[in-house]
């Protein structure tokens, strides 16, 4: 068919286009938001505010700042239970979802959902999944709602490599492709499913791959810069939204924390931890490229610094104060 | 002013830690996420990283402290030029409000509201049947016709309402249930999937999400069992979840139970499975009329429904008002015969057993009311309750196993509301506690009977 020969799978990727100032400036403030967010809920963790599992997105917000900067208003965001990324980089509100991460009855789930399960009808985020590998399927019937209302939005589906593994993956990968649906599949490699190494676990570590034997195209990202992030997740918008079918990006990221906050992450060393850090760190390029090339002041960045603290610390303490849920709450939202 | 470091917690349960190590120096640059120490518990080592930026001013517990409560400030971080004897100010602004003291060993427990309501499930209420009017004409029609119509006036009532499944298009349903769907309906709303159960359970539910109201047919239930996790975990709890967000609007449907010399793996009936989840509603109809209102209910309905058909009632007859819209309501019981005797409650294909065996015990002198639940979950416990407590006697019907079967459910619920109305234990006709066997005559021996219905009447009605 006319779209598989056109299919950026065989095609040389150009590299990705330099960003603006003003994109540059975005890409940071988002990134950073996303990062002062997590340490401060690793932070209330730690005082014993936020209950249960607490999946940190550092190191990873790249991936997400770079893919909502290619998407259109009306395409639809899903995700796993390392989700706190994925629902500010929607727009969705910090207080809220820091109130749901304590419990508040102001929480965006009104406190009922808790860090892995939270969604926004308006910002189009569909959650927020416990169960590794559910949101795949899930959001491959987002994609086949957008079909058959034919709305020209397409459903950006992220997953790590571990759910990558899980076998309605691959019934999901068959029927979007067999339907032609508009999803994008976004496998996050972060190198570690909880504590197993990609290699101890994947029998083809290239994930871009992983669609071969469908004929779904895909390709390898530097999810750590998000300029080929955006760049790589235009090509893959388009491609969905022209009616070719899903596509695959393989995101190759990292994330600085252990899987959830009692991990003490022994199945690494810290040097390679430090590596990343110093060397891959998605905001310091970002950062670099602001006082390099745009000119940018080290005054701006600290103003934009204490803007992100604002708003991290107004969220923090709405909160730390927000009452828990009415106690009728416990048996509303069952049935509607 | 100074910001405290504190004691963090490793996991929710964490009260105490050592500090083992400090990797930063008083009088150290500190930056958001450089680790500041190394802390353990009996299960992990972790390292402390800086949220606040500055200077880490005093080390309030020294390197080696044994079991440091957590919350404990271990240091302050001093922001530039301050005195690092400077008053500390608490942790962070999130400490200052939270409810609890800072210091704190156990977790910080928020303030609870003063409760403005008890909770305490609500109570609906649910309307009786609509009236069939007179003179309405009756057509005897099969279960399979009846589905068959409910799913094509649903349909041609909404352009949000499909059917997926497998075989459903172009082989006309494996057991010809969406038979003439696809000619009147299209590709494009009567959709054939692959053999993939738990893909496409999840692909519906996920259109659900996105506002559809997507029919799923599983060719069978047995074959659910592959998707479950997509109906309990995604379709019956995310409306809970989001806080009322975001609903499923979707109907789950196709046989369930024993058909017949099929053995154990296509055997099965899930009634009382899927009964046991809060977020789902449960309908299992014995008439051709119920199959029809209440599957048109189900379609309209905003919540996840599971609705089991049986594969030998398929091809039963019964008179269906001939109506433009006979919808019926989820959760309401019918009183299938009158008596006052004994209450018999049964549901699906169990109704053929309660039936007949009514009719016998009637011949023999005893007045058996039986009830089809219809709907399992929400259940009509008013129904039952009513009709045992003119009775004072209830036995209970079905192919499922015993044990937390819906008699089970059944039976506890009448020591609960009808416990001073009992004249004899509740009895349950069930399934034998068995896999599904192969040959006729265990197959025969392994579902319930009419003479075990009867012997069970005879035996709470002391005859």
């Amino acid at each position: 068919m006319a779209a598989k020969k056109t299919s950026p799978r065989t095609a040389v990727p150009s590299g990705p286009v330099p960003f603006t100032k003003d994109q540059d400036l975005e890409a940071y403030r988002e990134m950073l938001l996303i990062r002062r967010f997590e340490e401060k809920a690793g932070q209330m963790y730690g005082m014993g505010l936020i209950g249960g599992f607490c999946h940190l997105y550092i190191g990873q917000e790249a991936v997400v700042v770079g893919m909502q900067m290619a998407m259109k208003p009306g395409d639809q965001v899903i995700t796993g239970y390392r989700d706190h990324g994925h629902m500010l980089s929607t727009g969705m509100d910090a207080k809220g979802v820091m109130a749901e991460l304590t419990g508040r009855r102001g929480g965006l789930s009104k406190g009922k959902g808790g860090s892995m399960h939270m969604f926004s009808i308006e910002k189009q985020f569909f959650g927020g999944h416990g169960i590794v590998g559910a949101q795949v399927s899930l959001g491959t019937g987002l994609a086949f709602a957008d079909r058959y209302r034919e709305n020209g939005n397409v459903s950006v589906t992220y997953f790590g490599d571990g759910a990558a593994n899980q076998g309605q993956v691959y019934e999901s990968f068959n029927m979007a492709e067999l339907w032609k649906l508009p999803v994008v599949y976004v496998i996050e490699n972060n190198k570690y499913a909880m504590g197993t190494a990609v290699s101890r676990a994947s029998a083809q570590q290239d994930f871009s791959k992983r669609g071969t034997s469908f004929n779904i195209p895909g390709e390898q990202v530097d999810g750590m810069d998000v300029q080929a992030v955006k760049a790589a997740g235009e090509r893959a918008l388009a491609f969905a939204r022209e009616g070719n079918g899903p596509y695959i990006l393989e995101m190759q990221t990292y994330r600085y924390r252990g899987h959830s906050m009692s991990d003490p992450a022994k199945y690494r060393s810290k040097e390679e931890v430090q590596k990343m850090r110093t060397e891959h760190d998605p905001i310091e390029q970002v950062r670099t490229r602001l006082l390099d090339g745009h000119k940018v002041t080290e005054d701006d960045l600290k103003k934009i610094d204490a803007d992100v603290r604002e708003i991290v610390n107004a969220a923090a303490d709405f909160a730390s104060s927000d009452p828990e849920p009415d106690v009728a709450e416990l048996y509303t939202d069952i049935l509607r | 002013m100074a910001i405290e470091v504190l004691m963090p917690a490793l996991s929710p349960t964490m009260e105490k830690g050592n500090l083992t190590k400090w990797v930063k120096k008083e009088g150290d640059t500190v930056k958001s996420g450089d680790v500041l120490a190394e802390i353990e518990t009996d299960k992990a080592t972790m390292e402390v990283e800086a949220v606040d930026e500055g200077i880490l001013g005093k080390i309030l517990v020294p390197e080696g402290a044994q079991d440091v409560a957590v919350n404990t400030p271990i240091a302050t971080i001093l922001a530039d030029g301050e005195d690092a004897n400077a008053a500390p100010a608490p942790a962070a602004k999130a400490a200052e409000s939270a409810p609890s003291p800072v210091t704190a060993a156990a977790p910080v427990a928020p303030v609870s509201p003063a409760p403005s309501a008890v909770a305490a499930p609500p109570q609906v209420t649910v309307q009786p049947d609509p009236e069939v009017p007179a003179g309405t004409e009756f057509v005897t029609q099969t279960v399979r016709e009846a589905l068959r119509d409910a799913m094509a006036e649903e349909m041609r009532r909404d352009g949000d309402v499909f059917v997926m499944g497998e075989e459903v298009a172009e082989y006309q349903g494996a057991y010809k249930i969406t038979q003439g769907l696809l000619q009147e309906f299209g590709a494009r709303r009567v959709i054939d999937t692959p053999i993939t159960e738990h893909g496409f359970a999840g692909v519906g539910v996920g259109a659900a999400m996105a506002g559809l109201k997507p029919i799923v047919e599983f060719m069978t239930f047995n074959f659910a069992m592959q998707a479950i996790d997509q109906i309990i975990n995604s379709a019956a709890k995310t409306l809970y979840m989001s806080g009322g967000q975001v609903h499923c609007s979707i109907v789950f449907r196709g046989p369930n139970g024993a058909a017949a010399r099929v053995a154990a793996q296509h055997s099965q009936d899930y009634t009382a499975w899927y009964s046991n989840v809060p977020g789902l509603k449960v309908i299992a109809p014995y008439s051709a009329a119920d199959a029809k209102g209440l599957l048109k209910a189900a379609i309209r309905d905003p919540n996840p429904i599971i609705f089991l058909e049986n594969e030998i009632l398929y091809g039963h007859s019964f008179e269906v008002p001939k109506l433009d819209d006979y919808v019926l309501p989820i959760g309401k019981a019918r009183i299938a015969r009158s008596g006052k005797d004994v209450t018999i409650v049964s549901f699906s294909i169990g109704m053929t057993y309660a039936l007949k065996a009514a009719e016998e015990l009637a011949k023999q002198g005893i007045e058996a009311e039986v009830i089809d639940l219809r709907t399992i979950r929400p259940m009509d416990v008013d129904a039952i309750v009513t009709s045992v407590k003119k009775t004072g006697r209830c036995v209970t019907v079905e192919e499922g196993w015993p044990q937390s079967g819906i008699g089970a459910e059944i039976a506890a619920q009448l020591m609960d509301k009808a416990f001073d109305f009992l004249d004899a234990p509740v009895l349950r006709v069930t399934g034998k506690d068995v896999p599904m066997p192969y040959a006729a005559n265990l197959e025969k021996l392994a579902l319930p009977s009419v003479a075990e219905v009867i012997e069970a009447v005879k035996a709470v009605t002391y005859k």
